[in-house]
Formats: C-alpha cells, structure tokens, sequence
C-alpha cells in the first residue's frame, strides 16, 4: 500500500514536472470523456422529451388522422374535393374486436369572440372521452357529457389561452362565446387547466398547442357547420369537404396495438410507411404522378393519401432507433477521440520511458521487481488519463448550462437562424445520466491501463546493467 | 549475520556477442568474510566490471558459485534476485544514482520501499542514517540542491538503510575532489570500524590503499589476493577478521608491507 501511494505520488510529481506536455496529453482523454457525457446527457434529454411527447399521445391509443393530399393530387380536380376519414370508416373501425372506443373529432380554425376581444383559434368538436384520452385536465366548472352532445347542446369548453385572452375581466363561466364564420354563440361551462403543447411528429401529427382551443359537442359542430368548411382569412376563402378530421382509437392493452394498427391500416387502405415508400420507387416509370403510378401496379392497390394512421407504440420504437443511431455516432466520435488521446499518452509514456532509463536502473539495482517497474509506470499512465478524466467529467457535468447558455445566446443574437434550426434542437434539455459518471471514470482508467502497458512493459523489460550505465 | 558476507567457488561468465564468446570471468574465486574492507582492482577488460555487477547480484554467473550469507545466489530467479539487493546489498555508485525527483529522506527510503518494510521505524531510521552521515538538516532537499560529496553521503545512507551483508563501492570516490574524497573514505573507515563489510572496485592505488585487502584481477581471474599496511598495522577487531587475516597469512601470500 505504502509502495502504491508512493508510486501516486509520483506520478502526480513527474506529472508536474512538465505541466504543459501533461496538459496537451491529457487533451485527447479530457475530450473524449467530456464527450462521452456530453452525448448521453443530451441523447437522455432527446429520448426523454420524445418520450414524453408520444406517451402523451396514449402508448395504447391508435390515431387516425386526415391529411390533406398532395397538392399534385388536388391539381386533376376543380373546386373542393372531399377526402380523410368517413363516418362509414368510423363505424368499421369501432368494429374491430381489440378496440375498445373510437373517438372521432372535428377541428375548424375559427375567430372567436367576446366583448371586443378576438382570439383566432380551434374549434374542435369532440366527445367527452377526448379529454380524458388528451389529458386535458379541468381548472373550474364542468367538461361536455354525453348528453351534451346527444342533445347537440351549444355549450363550450375552453382552453386556459383562450380564457385569459378573451375573458381578461370577466369570469368565463356562464358568458357565451360569438364565432363571426359561422354567426353563433356558445355557452361556456368549463375552463380547462394549462397543458403543455406537443410537438410535431412524425410529418403527419402538426404541433398542437392546446391552450387556445374551444370544444364543443361533435354533434352540434356538425349540425352547425356540416362536412363543408367554409374558411376565410383575410381575402382569400377555402373550402374543405371532410367529415372527420381525427378518430382516436383506444385500444384494450398496450400488446394488440401492433395487430390493431395492421388491422386498421388494412381496413383503410393505408400502407405502412416504409411498404408505400417501397412501392413508390418500384413503380416510378416515366414522368407521371405517384398516385397513377402506383394504381398501374396491378398487384397493389393504390395507397391512400387522404389518411394518416399514427401509432404512439410504433413512434416509441422509432424515437429508440433514432436515439441508438445518435449515441452510436456519438460514440464513435467520443471512442477516436479516447483512441487519439490514448495514442497520445502511450507516445508520451515512451518518451517518458526512454528519459527516464537511467532512474529505472537504479531503482532495479536497489532492489525494485520487473513488476514493481510495471506498477510505477502504470500508476503513471493511470494517474494521468485519470486527471484528464476528472477534468472531462467536471466539464460534461457543465453540458446543461452550456446548453441552456448557448440556445439564449443564440435566441439573442441569431433569433432567424435559431428558428430555423429543428424543433429538437431548440427544446433539448440535457439529462445528465449518473451511471456516465463512473463509467467516464472507469472509461479514463481503462484508457490508462490500455495504453500504459506497452510503455510499463518496456520499462521493465530493460536490462539494470545497460539502465545503469545508460546517460 | 552469518561468517561469510560473500564466498565466490570458480566463478565464470561468458558473454555471447554475435559468434563470438566473450570470457569475462575465468575461473574467480574468494571469500570476502563479514567485517572485512576489500578493494577489488585491475586494469580494463580485467573483468571488474563483470564481477561487480555479479557481486551486486545484477547478473547471474555462467557457472560456478557465489553464495551470498548462506544463499546460492547463483541459481536465483530474477524477482529474488531483485529481493537480495533489496535487502542485503548496499549499492555506492560513482554517480551517486539518486532519483530526483525525490527528496534526501525518500531516497535513503527507497530499498525499503522495495522490500515492502516502509514504517514509521524505517523512516525513524532512515532519519538517523541522514544524521549519521551529516545531513540531517537537508532530509527535505532535493539531489540537485546538494554537492557531490553530499550526494554520496546520501547515497551511502541509503546503502545501509537495509542492514546489508556488504557495501559494494564502485568508484565512489571518481567524480570527487580529493578533500571530500578523502571525507566518503573517511566515512568508509568508520563504517567498516563498526563491523560493516565493505567491497569497494577502484583503479586508484591510494583509495585502494585505504581497504584491508586488495584483491587484483587480470584476465578473468584473480591474479593476487593481499592484505595492505591497514590489516597488518590495525589491530584486528573482530574474531573473524582475525580468522580471515589467518587464513590469508597462511595461504602464503601475505606480502609484508
């Protein structure tokens, strides 16, 4: 014990001695393990707000959703074309023995108003499961029943944004919101509390920010507005003919999503992603359109475009597959730059080896074992990938704040380029993960022993005679 | 401690270089008995070196023996061999050969550190070898900040922190001036006055001079084997000095001074 402290020792003295060839050795350990951190921290932050997002989608919940087509697709066609989900399809769905309620909702961008303040917003007609299913949690008042909507009631539900913008004085509760498109009041009987927005996913489900919505009973929008929605922003008009926007289906157990999903893709015509990927560029021939393309491959019918299914479970797995590929990249990065700094320290050893020919003679000649050499040269090398560790973790622990610091200088500075950089980017919230810390050090260590054997070994491989007599 | 510090029997080591065979020992033979002072000389390619390094337990002989107190070091692994000099074999260097990074008390700490016996007692007696051999003011000095003749004071120190069977010089005194030369033989003499054997390799007649015996090599082997003025004159002080002294005398080669 008494000799492995001494040899500590040093080792932190020779370290010392040459304080800057020790700095720019240590470089290549320092980066690697501050990389190594730094990546787990920030794929844990990734992972975690991705987690976060399509759990709160419902991991047992199937989403259909309708998309508008194409452009391309639109373009064969004058005036509005109807497209997404059917109520027919809706009643299909609800036959599928694994699931165990299908929710279908409808959303209509709206301005709403009360006593002079105007908020542009959702309307989204619902029933009253759908917030339970969203988690949209209740602040005062009461949600829609389900009588509420059998008796198309024109009673509202209203998001926390769009209760402090339209209601700033007054208490919600009991007042009637006035809709200019469709020329109509709706009692509010509930506000809800504030939910965090979600972010896009996947390119069909958009970024949804709850909090300026208003519900209302489906069957009342219906009755109000119909399958036509008659749209008007500033001079220009559009026109959708759609009867459902989204149908959430709530499937009995976490484990028959995949089948359900196979099931309910089938039923609706829609091809797994990466299938109608492939038989977009099986069926490219000549100059024409996708869909026409894909409809003269006999075998296949066409896919349907109109309709997204989303399916959390699946979105998990992808985010998982997207999080390993990230930290393999990273590791590797880190794993050359922990292999550049070992080559570092192994090249320093050598010299350190090879200067200090003479003290390993004298030390052989008053009574040190080949192991004893061994020992001392790999206290050494340990000692100083280990500092060149410790440094590394310190400042992977800082990876946070460098963050954090980093997006508000960005914000500050380069607010056009920071909006445009990925919705990732501009959320990520690092997670330090605990266990990088030991395995940073361990890393450092091995690093140590990997690349201070050789050198050790040479030491102790000398002969004391030709040590002794060397200059 | 036993009799005999070192016994060498025929004593031979070859040295293969490329085709060729080197013959450095021939055949040595001598016994150096505890409490003695022995210079070992001779001329260049005599096979000193060889020897020295074989008495320093350095290098193993091609053939013959050499017992170390009762061990055959002869027939030794490396790892005891590297435990011998840790524990019974002062080295003196020409050089000094101390480490600098370390301090005057961490070098004369450093065979115990190898024999695995650093305590609190060791470093209590470490401190008093500093004393004994005047630097205990500097224990926290560094080799760099000391003269030479200091330097070999702390080398000296650090050859008898472990109780050798022997001290084995060689060419202590080389890189010194006179006055302190004379001071590290003086220092010698004293050790050797309390019991401590000395073999001490030289190619000055005068520092030889200072020892009991010289034993003289030449070709391999050893050519002569006398005691000097110091045997005859001083008064023997131990009964196996004396016994040495007889045997010597009675192998006819005492040469009266």
């Amino acid at each position: 014990m008494s000799f492995f402290l001494r040899t500590f020792q040093l080792g932190l003295k020779s370290l010392l001695l040459h304080p800057m060839r020790s700095l720019l050795t240590v470089l290549g350990i320092f980066i690697g393990v501050a990389s190594v951190i730094w990546l787990l921290a920030i794929g844990e932050g990734i992972s975690q707000e991705a987690q976060r997002q399509i759990e709160g989608l419902g991991a047992d919940n199937i989403i259909v959703r309708s998309v508008s087509p194409p452009a391309e697709v639109m373009a064969a066609f004058s005036g509005p074309v109807p497209y997404g989900i059917k109520r027919s399809e809706l009643a299909t769905l609800e036959q599928i023995p694994t699931v165990k309620s299908a929710l279908p909702i409808r959303e209509v961008r709206r301005t709403f108003t009360f006593d002079g303040n105007d908020l542009d917003g959702r309307l989204v007609g619902c029933t009253p499961e759908y917030f339970t299913v969203t988690r949209l949690e209740l602040e005062r008042g009461r949600l829609l029943t389900e009588a509420d909507n059998n008796n198309a009631q024109n009673y509202c539900v209203i998001g926390s944004g769009a209760a402090e913008e339209l209601f700033p004085l007054t208490d919600p509760l009991g007042q009637r919101v006035y809709l200019l498109d469709s020329k109509d009041y709706y009692q509010v009987v509930g506000v809800l509390k504030y939910r965090n927005p979600t972010a896009a996913i996947g390119g069909s489900l958009e970024a949804q920010d709850f909090k300026n919505d208003v519900y209302i009973p489906i069957r009342t929008l219906r009755q109000r507005t119909g399958d036509f929605i008659y749209t008007r922003r500033g001079s220009t008009r559009t026109v959708e003919i759609i009867e459902l926007n989204q149908v959430t289906l709530r499937v009995q157990d976490v484990d028959s999503v995949k089948v359900t999903a196979d099931v309910v893709r089938m039923s609706l015509g829609v091809r797994e992603p990466e299938k109608a990927h492939v038989v977009d560029s099986d069926g490219s021939e000549g100059g024409e359109t996708k869909v026409t393309n894909v409809a003269a491959n006999a075998s296949l019918p066409p896919p349907r475009l109109d309709v997204a299914v989303i399916v959390p479970e699946e979105l998990l797995e992808q985010a998982r597959v997207t999080r390993m590929m990230f930290m393999v990249f990273m590791g590797l990065i880190a794993a050359i730059s922990l292999l550049v700094g070992g080559i570092g320290i192994m090249n320093i050893m050598l010299a350190t080896v090879t200067e200090r020919t003479r003290e390993i003679g004298i030390r052989r000649a008053l009574g040190a074992t080949r192991s004893h050499i061994i020992m001392q040269f790999l206290v050494e090398t340990v000692s100083l990938s280990v500092v060149g560790g410790l440094t590394g973790i310190l400042v992977g622990l800082l990876c946070p704040a460098v963050i954090v610091g980093l997006r508000y200088l960005m914000n500050t500075f380069a607010p056009e380029l920071m909006a445009n950089l990925p919705d990732v980017v501009q959320r990520i919230q690092p997670q330090i993960v605990l266990l990088s810390l030991p395995l940073a050090f361990f890393i450092s260590v091995m690093v140590g022993v990997v690349f201070g054997i050789y050198p050790a070994f040479r030491a102790a491989k000398m002969d004391p005679i030709e040590a002794l007599r060397h200059e | 401690m036993t009799e005999y510090a070192a016994r060498l029997k025929d004593i031979r080591k070859d040295y293969v270089l490329k085709s060729e065979t080197v013959r450095a020992l021939r055949g040595a033979s001598f016994d150096v008995p505890t409490g003695d002072y022995v210079a070992i000389m001779g001329p260049s390619g005599s096979g000193k070196s060889t020897l020295l390094n074989l008495l320093g337990c350095l290098d193993k002989p091609t053939s013959g023996e050499f017992f170390l107190g009762d061990d055959d070091v002869a027939r030794m692994t490396d790892d005891q061999l590297a435990y011998i000099r840790a524990s019974r074999i002062g080295f003196v260097f020409q050089s000094y050969n101390l480490i600098q990074q370390y301090t005057v008390l961490e070098n004369i700490e450093v065979p115990l550190l190898y024999q695995g016996k650093l305590s609190s007692e060791g470093r209590r007696r470490c401190r008093e070898l500093a004393e004994l051999v005047g630097l205990g003011e500097r224990l926290g000095h560094r080799p760099s900040q000391l003269s030479g003749g200091q330097q070999q004071r702390v080398a000296i120190a650090r050859s008898l922190v472990n109780n050798p069977y022997f001290i084995l010089a060689d060419e202590a005194t080389g890189n010194l001036d006179s006055v302190t030369s004379e001071e590290i033989l003086t220092l010698f003499q004293q050790l050797n006055n309390e019991g401590r054997t000395i073999i001490m390799v030289t190619h000055e007649d005068d520092v030889a001079a200072h020892a009991k015996r010289i034993i003289r090599l030449r070709d391999g082997v050893v050519q002569s084997d006398q005691p000097t003025v110091n045997r005859i004159l001083c008064r023997p002080r131990s009964p196996i000095a004396a016994s040495g002294e007889l045997r010597a005398a009675s192998s006819g080669e005492v040469h009266a001074a």
